[in-house]
């Protein structure tokens, strides 16, 4: 098997755990980690096609190699914006989750940090 | 079998490994620690696949920033109360997990079946590149032949420091962002901040300058000039900008706008927008690379300080 493989196989691996991390855990901030880990795993999927396009003496194609490092830096500005959201959030409300139904800590009771 | 095929699989092995902790960890701030040690582990891979602009990227961005970033939320976000830590039923729970492996075999099927010859683009970079006057193909692409992505990019990163700002309370607005300075910092990563940024710096200059010919560019630079000024924030030597600083806003911008400027210019000097007239292709793209820098290196230490807060350094130690 060639690191290609080998790595795309891991790529699906880690779109599947995140997967089930965003689906099963309550906490927002765990989402958000689950999230990027799917990510990541999208991200070394293009990097399978890449290593497996290389070609003209380069170690991989380079349009995919572009688009991996355009997707880190907005993958970056995006979790910052959620992490943001779930911040304030947590200061409006005193809840750490996403489930509505739930009603969070009073204001005045809550500790903001830890 | 060659000698890195062991290596391979140990790397593989470890990261799906870390995956998994970031997933099962019970507590969110220990998430955060296998997240960072997971993304190193992941530039790693990036490197045996012959990224090594990629690897530079996810070991900086992806785990570095990212990291230090979820670590503060996790010990800024009160806990959570057992009725909100409960998972969900155990139903829904398998149910989950055959759904996610469905999608991971389904991926799977796609890696092994694959087209052979696999199709690329390579021998089309590299016949152009020349013309640009850059060596390095990554940045070639990121820079002429897609630099629309590049430029929307760029302006992505300013609408998240917009949307990140606009969460401040109102009674917080024109304060300074306070995410980063949480705690009196200890005299031992003072000192670090003092004698870590001269180097910092001049690494995170010298991977723009690289970025041309070799591995590095503008976001690699840019992350490492963003951690110095974070590192500095943190140990409290010096405090984030206002909000309303009008220098900050113009530094946050000054970037997109160089590209927007040059980008239409080609609209008239050489019939495309985007396009670079002949023979000023290199100059131009250091021009712009050494602008988005600097914007990228001030929006992601701004992402990273988080919205304004009003001046009560004490009110959240309550």
């Amino acid at each position: 098997m060639s690191e290609a493989t080998l790595f795309g196989l891991c790529g699906a691996a880690l779109v599947g755990l995140g997967l089930y991390g965003l689906i099963c855990h309550p906490g927002a901030l765990r989402k958000i980690l689950a999230f990027n880990l799917i990510g990541s795993g999208v991200f070394l999927l293009f990097g399978i096609v890449a290593r497996r396009g290389a070609a003209s003496g380069f170690g991989g194609d380079p349009v995919p190699q572009a688009l991996v490092i355009t997707g880190l830096v907005v993958a970056f500005a995006a979790t910052a914006l959620a992490v943001a959201l779930v911040l304030r959030l947590a200061q409006t409300s005193g809840r750490t989750g996403l489930d509505p139904e739930r009603p969070g800590q009073p204001e005045g009771t809550r500790r903001t940090e830890s | 079998m060659s000698l890195t095929a062991p290596v391979d699989l140990g790397l593989a092995l470890l990261l799906l490994g870390l995956a998994v902790w970031v997933i099962a960890a019970s507590a969110t701030y220990r998430a955060a620690e296998g997240f960072i040690a997971y993304g190193l582990v992941l530039a790693l891979v990036w490197v045996r696949l012959g990224s090594v602009d990629v690897a530079l990227t996810e070991a900086a961005l992806g785990s570095g920033l990212t990291g230090l970033l979820l670590l503060r939320a996790a010990a800024r976000l009160p806990p959570a109360d057992p009725a909100e830590r409960a998972r969900p039923a155990k139903g829904v729970r398998v149910l989950a997990g055959l759904l996610c492996a469905v999608v991971t075999a389904g991926l799977a099927a796609v890696v092994l079946l694959l087209p052979e010859p696999a199709p690329t683009l390579a021998p089309a970079a590299a016949a152009s590149l020349p013309a640009t006057g850059v060596g390095n193909p990554v940045t070639g692409v990121l820079l002429a032949y897609r630099a629309v992505d590049t430029l929307g990019e760029s302006i992505v990163l300013v609408l998240a420091l917009i949307g990140l700002w606009s969460l401040a309370p109102d009674a917080a607005w024109g304060g300074r962002p306070g995410a980063l300075t949480t705690a009196p910092a200890g005299s031992a990563l003072r000192f670090l901040a003092q004698v870590l940024p001269p180097f910092g710096i001049l690494v995170g200059i010298h991977l723009l300058w690289v970025g041309a010919d070799h591995p590095g560019g503008k976001f690699q630079g840019a992350t490492v000039l963003a951690a110095m000024w974070v590192l500095v924030i943190i140990a409290g030597l010096r405090r984030p900008p206002p909000v309303t600083s009008r220098a900050t806003r113009w530094l946050v911008v000054v970037g997109s706008l160089i590209f927007v400027g040059i980008g239409a210019a080609g609209i008239w000097l050489a019939e495309a927008f985007l396009a670079y007239p002949d023979g000023l292709a290199k100059p131009l793209i250091l021009a712009i690379e050494a602008a988005l820098t600097l914007s990228v290196a001030v929006i992601l230490g701004l992402l990273l300080a988080g919205p304004p807060e009003a001046e009560r350094p004490t009110e959240r130690r309550s």
